[in-house]
């Protein structure tokens, strides 16, 4: 995850040849407080869900591995997978709940590539189900479920019915590793293949990539001794 | 004010000035070390109670370290086992997150072992995708470049070989190898060697997690998994952790000399196009080296659709001064005006650093032990002047795992201890054309250390290995312990590196940054020390802190203590990239570097 991102030569995108993927950080502590859920006893099953092209079997190995139940891969690649963005993971997710009849969609508050912070929230409304966003304490009632929220203003607690979503931050755990025998086990749990088709997804993006620049170098900054030199120097270089 | 006591040891030195009079010198250190290969978690009172069972699994055969030795070795089996319609399991273990991300080097395939092991390798895509197409060698002055011709028969003439990123090309032999049925584990480290009660290696545990900076075990601690298998296969690569350990415990090195070592650091370059010639292969030696110090540089033109240039400078750890920086020689030698004009108006974009083996045949140790073997760079087959040691480590892999399969998977292997012990794979080598390789040229790395030093060498090659090919009677000696080769500090003079322009030089942060690695910053570090108080005692005071200047990745610091009076020692073992030079050029021999958690270290794609 450390790896130096470099733009592409014609300016599409990023390389990502050869870069490792890994599972989002969000996401890991969603996984693990879906795993928890499931070792209270509160929740019956906990399925992990990616979508993408072959490699993401690879992470949603490593979800099961943290003690998920079974995966479900929605293949997308090509132009596709390189044009997807939250609207069509929300449309695929809000299409899975339904027919997997869901009782909790939980996810990261948001993904470290775009920092989006989309999927969960459009997904609720897709589904018109109650979302408790940004959550650092999850915990389960009966049929309602009570979050709180890192808000800027501090924390927030909300009661809301489920079926509902919930998208993970920084303090709500700290994930579990993956240890290698149940890497190894999780080779025998089974991980479902389909398309965004089979669920009647369409991938078109309403959003086009136009062009994708490095940040410009940073400029060497400029000490001024006296208050009349900044206005003077602002008045230079136009911005007053 | 005094950092608590519970962070202090108190060392006591007692230092004879006169043999009349003895002083003691009374030295606090801080605590550096707080690893558990040091401070065993039996007698540590934190580690009470915590669970230390381990799951353990069967193979037939467990290979450590995913790289082309290993691969080779795994898909061999694979190959004879669907051959001979047997089952077989066999399981690899990689410290790298996926494989070829701990991957260095220039390189030059030699494809002769590739062609043995899929002779269908171009149909099967195999990133062989630059025939070395020119070959130049040059000795180098400050200013000028003597063109050397590089005749036919000489070790580093490269025709019928391919530049290649070597990562991607590990990558590409982790696909076959998955494909055939291996089972491979990227991001689990080999940490400890299991032992059956006879003595005989029983297998491989993988490291534990959850373990904090200060050695106390966290929440998440879970403990490594045992692989167990008949035989277990150490592909570490140039001086291994596991390695290090098995000498010892079985002699494997009573019979040859000590291994002797190189720095090999390397950056990619996307470089302007009108000064890319894909299929050109540069080889310099000289400049900025002095005759007495081994060591080169290359320039590899890639072709694999943008002009992308492999360069790197590699520096023989025998060196004797203490002020000698690898890191800055490669970064000034790149101002050299020949290198200069390729590189200007280019971008850097990758940086990585890895130690290299140059002893050869004269530091070849038995590579057989009961439930075990050594394959790769690991013992070390790397042929020096021809500067290429893949070749020889795949086809080290592939006569292993030839030597392995009818025992494995005989119904009786008749064997005297638990753990197989399988000759037959050391009798192979000795029959096979990596002996006859490196017999040939055992003798011109030795040839340097002479008054003439590079030049000394050079003659040598020329005459006995171009004329004779290796056949002269003797096998001259290397000069001993890398470790044991630094002058003392006042008695070298420190050199004048120049200060980076950040066009064509960096400085070494920046470069680390580019190498993508990283660590998970609350576990133990993984450079440990049997004496927290030496650094400071014997490196610090008599070679001024070598260590500073022969990581490459800035790991080794000497700070002020924050009581003010004196030194001390610190290590950021964050920006390690596993490259092994501090365990060999560490002249107390008091660093040794063990795995970290899994997955952590550098994040190289196609190095």
């Amino acid at each position: 995850e450390n790896t130096k991102i470099r733009v592409k030569p014609d300016h599409s995108g990023v390389v990502t040849d050869g870069v490792k993927h890994s599972m989002n950080p969000f996401c890991e502590i969603a996984v693990e407080e879906a795993v928890k859920l499931k070792e209270k006893k509160l929740i019956k099953e906990v399925v992990a869900v990616s979508c993408g092209p072959t490699q993401v079997t690879e992470t949603i190995r490593t979800a099961l591995a943290m003690g998920c139940d079974r995966g479900i891969h929605v293949e997308v690649s090509g132009k596709d997978y390189e044009a997807m963005g939250p609207l069509q993971i929300s449309k695929i997710f809000a299409a899975l709940a339904k027919k997997e009849e869901a009782s909790l969609i939980i996810l990261g508050k948001q993904a470290i590539d775009d920092d989006c912070n989309q999927t969960g929230q459009m997904t609720a409304a897709l589904l018109d189900w109650p979302q408790g966003t940004f959550a650092s304490e999850v915990t389960i009632d009966g049929e309602k479920v009570k979050v709180v929220r890192e808000i800027d203003g501090g924390l927030e607690t909300i009661k809301i019915s489920m079926p509902a979503v919930l998208t993970a931050d920084l303090r709500l755990n700290t994930p579990r590793y993956a240890t290698l025998p149940n890497i190894m086990k999780a080779k025998k749990k089974k991980i479902a293949n389909m398309k965004p088709a089979d669920l009647g997804v369409d991938m078109v993006s309403r959003v086009e990539v136009l062009r994708v620049d490095e940040p410009p170098t940073r400029l060497a900054g400029v000490k001024v001794e006296t208050v009349d030199d900044l206005v003077a120097k602002l008045r230079a270089n136009g911005t007053i | 004010p005094l950092p608590p006591l519970k962070d202090l040891h108190c060392y006591i030195r007692s230092y004879k000035s006169h043999r009349l009079l003895r002083r003691r010198i009374v030295t606090l250190t801080p605590r550096i070390t707080s690893h558990y290969t040091i401070f065993p978690r039996d007698k540590d009172p934190r580690w009470e109670g915590v669970e230390m069972e381990r799951f353990a699994d069967e193979a037939d055969v467990v290979i450590v370290g995913g790289g082309p030795a290993g691969l080779s070795a795994a898909i061999r089996l694979k190959q004879l086992a669907k051959e001979q319609e047997k089952e077989l399991r066999v399981c690899l273990v990689e410290k790298a997150s996926q494989i070829g991300a701990h991957t260095l080097s220039g390189a030059c395939l030699e494809p002769s072992a590739l062609n043995e092991l899929f002779p269908d390798w171009k149909e099967r895509g195999a990133p062989l995708n630059t025939p070395v197409t020119e070959d130049l060698f040059s000795i180098l002055t400050e200013k000028h470049r003597i063109p050397v011709p590089m005749l036919p028969g000489l070790p580093m003439n490269n025709h019928g070989n391919y530049i290649v990123r070597l990562g991607h090309f590990v990558h590409w032999l982790g696909e076959q190898a998955e494909e055939l049925g291996v089972e491979i584990y990227p991001g689990y480290a080999a940490a400890e060697v299991l032992f059956h009660e006879d003595g005989s290696v029983k297998g491989i545990a993988t490291n534990d997690v959850g373990i904090a900076k200060d050695g106390s075990p966290k929440d998440v601690f879970e403990r490594g998994m045992e692989l167990h298998a008949k035989v277990t296969l150490f592909g570490e690569g140039c001086h291994g952790h596991l390695a290090k350990q098995l000498y010892r415990q079985f002699n494997l090195r009573e019979n040859c000399e000590p291994q002797t070592y190189a720095i090999g650091l390397k950056e990619l370059w996307v470089i302007d196009e009108k000064k890319w010639r894909p299929g050109r292969v540069e080889h310099s030696v000289g400049w900025p080296l002095n005759r007495n110090t081994y060591g080169g540089s290359f320039l590899y033109h890639l072709n694999e659709g943008e002009p992308l240039v492999a360069l790197g400078f590699v520096v023989g750890l025998d060196y004797t001064n203490p002020y000698l920086s690898p890191f800055r020689e490669f970064q000034r030698w790149k101002h050299h005006p020949f290198v200069a004009k390729t590189l200007e108006g280019g971008t850097r974009i990758a940086y990585g650093a890895r130690a290299l083996n140059e002893g050869g045949y004269q530091c070849l140790p038995k590579v057989t032990f009961p439930g075990g073997m050594l394959i790769g760079c690991s013992p070390g087959f790397m042929n020096v002047p021809k500067i290429k040691g893949t070749h020889t480590a795949m086809k080290s892999g592939m006569l292993a795992a030839e030597a392995i399969f009818p025992k494995v998977t005989a119904e009786d292997p008749a064997s005297e201890t638990a753990g197989l012990h399988i000759p037959e794979y050391e009798d192979n080598l000795k029959k096979s054309w990596i002996w006859k390789e490196l017999y040939a040229v055992r003798n011109i790395r030795p040839s340097f250390h002479n008054y003439f030093g590079l030049y000394g060498g050079m003659v040598y090659t020329g005459v006995f290995y171009w004329i004779l090919r290796g056949k002269e009677p003797w096998t001259l000696k290397h000069a001993g312990l890398d470790s044991a080769q630094l002058k003392p500090a006042k008695e070298c003079t420190p050199i004048e590196y120049p200060k980076p322009d950040g066009k064509l030089s960096f400085d070494l942060l920046s470069s680390v940054a580019l190498s993508g690695t990283n660590h998970e910053g609350d576990q133990p570090p993984h450079l440990t020390l049997k004496d927290d108080s030496i650094p400071v005692a014997n490196n610090l005071a008599i070679y001024d802190g070598p260590e500073q200047r022969f990581c490459p990745a800035g790991v080794y610091e000497y700070v002020p203590l924050e009581t003010g009076e004196g030194m001390r020692l610190q290590i950021n073992a964050q920006n390690c990239v596993h490259c092994k030079t501090c365990d060999i050029k560490d002249p107390s021999q008091n660093i040794n570097w063990v795995v970290p958690e899994g997955s952590g270290g550098p994040a190289y794609n196609g190095l």
